[in-house]
């Protein structure tokens, strides 16, 4: 990867970033570049392994800045689909744009964070957060460490933290370049029910700062609708239900319809 | 309290060796034991200064250890560079692989016959056992550790955006490193052993020969001596890996006190 283009694409991006005042106001606000830069555009895409399709021409828009919650049951192509707007692998038909490109392999703005935190044992936290090193790596490492709570972790070793600190040492290694969109592999499934709380607010003000667009995989239907503004239902490789959550984030402990969506949600997947 | 349980700790793996020692040397003294068997633990005390003093022992252990040490790093080389590029590379490890695995089940010391006959019996015939010896150990190792390194962090070093060969060093090689120092334990103590059987056979010096010559002399003190240097010399290997694995992996919980604790 040639840093000098990615530096510079990383520089436009926060002129960009500027101009467009992240966050959005409203959890349901539209996209200010939507239209011809529409943050995520899949364009049916479908995807089969062999003889087995697991996607089958999925057509989603993600506007830039929307948090979008992706869920289904096990073995429903959710971790496939995200694999395939990071990169990882290609569709078998159809095509994903991301901020108007086709997505063509591995791209420096769009981060993943893995089920598991996949932390090198053999670096320290510091150098584990800013792997791709690059200019000032070590500075711009420690800022990100700061703003997940870990400012002070980063000479231990990883075998040192909790689960729980390590994934979140895993999303300041996401944060470190600022990346334009963050895809979540269901990072909180691993973790016991306080921690996963905990994660989630530090996810929720962590996106208020950097507003990235998020797509997150999850099988846990009660998180996706603490989290996302929109949730998506996969099912049998397509789009079961497209619900935009429009309960503002503060209010979503008390709102009754909150329940409700959750039923209407458990009875598609 | 602690001082003294510190102390316990350093001195309990002395105690039999020192018993055994001390038995030894009644059993000499008092002619219970013949010294054409074993000379008193006194009489290689004194053959071990005496050799000291005249330059033999040093002179020996000297060429010997060299002939250990161009051995390991040209087998040790081999083996490593082998391992890497299998580990990485399937069309590597199909053309090589199953050959080495035939090779690797060949005694190395079997082919003394023929390596006097190409080598003759100077250094060149030593240092080649001891590669070959030292090969297959390191080679199996560094494969199987590359083999091993975790799919996860690989692919989350290329979602990173790290390229080959930071891939490689950053991600690869250190996951395979413990497997490799694996390696080179074993390796070092076939490096002694080969050493120790092609110098008796064919050697002009080095430990060996030393033990050799005394046996024509009935020297059973010099040939007990020698055996002990060989000892130590192991000892000395082995302590320098552990100490190189110690700085290597300080980052594995098995090398963190702390941890170590908590998990018992």
């Amino acid at each position: 990867m040639n840093w000098a283009v990615l530096y510079a694409g990383q520089r436009e991006m926060e002129l960009e970033a500027a101009e467009t005042a992240w966050p959005p106001s409203g959890p349901t606000a539209e996209s200010p570049r939507q239209g011809e830069s529409v943050g995520i555009r899949l364009e049916q895409v479908s995807k089969a392994f062999g003889e087995r399709t697991v996607l089958c021409d999925l057509s989603i828009e993600i506007a830039a800045g929307q948090f979008v919650a992706v869920v289904g049951r096990s073995g429903c192509g959710k971790t496939t689909l995200l694999r395939m707007i990071a990169g990882l692998e290609p569709a078998s038909g159809g095509q994903i744009l991301v901020e108007g490109n086709a997505v063509a392999g591995l791209r420096g703005d769009v981060r993943l964070l893995f089920q598991e935190p996949r932390l090198l044992p053999w670096h320290r936290v510091i150098s584990n957060v800013g792997i791709a090193r690059g200019p000032d790596w070590k500075a711009l490492a420690q800022t990100a460490l700061e703003d997940v709570g870990l400012g002070d972790r980063g000479a231990e070793w990883p075998a040192t933290l909790s689960g729980g600190q390590r994934q979140r040492v895993a999303l300041a290694r996401a944060l470190v370049r600022r990346p334009r969109c963050l895809l979540m592999d269901e990072p909180f499934g691993a973790l016991d029910a306080l921690t996963r709380a905990e994660m989630h607010q530090l996810l929720l003000r962590v996106r208020r700062e950097y507003g990235f667009t998020a797509i997150l995989i999850t099988h846990d239907v009660r998180e996706a609708l603490t989290l996302a503004d929109r949730i998506i239902v996969l099912k049998e490789g397509g789009v079961g239900l497209d619900l935009t959550i429009d309960v503002p984030q503060q209010f979503r402990a008390e709102s009754p319809s909150i329940p409700r969506l959750e039923q209407r949600i458990l009875a598609e997947v | 309290m602690q001082k003294r349980r510190a102390a316990f700790d350093a001195l309990i793996p002395w105690a039999l060796p020192i018993v055994l020692v001390i038995g030894w040397e009644i059993a000499a003294r008092t002619g219970a034991m013949s010294s054409r068997i074993l000379p008193a633990p006194s009489a290689v005390a004194l053959a071990f200064w005496v050799n000291l003093q005249n330059g033999e022992l040093v002179h020996h252990t000297l060429i010997s250890t060299r002939r250990a040490l161009y051995g390991l790093l040209i087998g040790g080389g081999l083996g490593f560079a082998l391992g890497v590029v299998n580990g990485a590379l399937p069309v590597a490890e199909k053309l090589t692989d199953s050959s080495l695995q035939m090779l690797r089940n060949v005694p190395h010391l079997a082919i003394i016959p023929l390596v006097i006959l190409w080598f003759g019996i100077d250094e060149s015939a030593k240092i080649f056992l001891v590669a070959i010896g030292v090969l297959f150990p390191i080679y199996l190792n560094t494969f199987h550790g590359i083999r091993m390194v975790d799919r996860g962090l690989v692919e989350m070093g290329r979602v990173y955006g790290l390229n080959a060969v930071e891939l490689y060093w950053r991600v690869i090689l250190p996951g395979a490193l413990p497997s490799i120092l694996v390696g080179l334990r074993y390796a070092l103590g076939i490096m002694w052993l080969t050493l120790i059987v092609a110098e008796t056979i064919s050697a002009q010096a080095g430990i060996g020969y030393m033990t050799m010559n005394a046996r024509e002399f009935l020297q059973t003190d010099v040939v007990l001596l020698g055996i002990i240097i060989y000892a130590l010399l192991g000892k000395l290997a082995d302590m320098a890996t552990r100490w190189l694995e110690r700085r290597a992996l300080a980052w594995h919980p098995s090398f963190q006190p702390q941890l170590v604790a908590v998990a018992l």
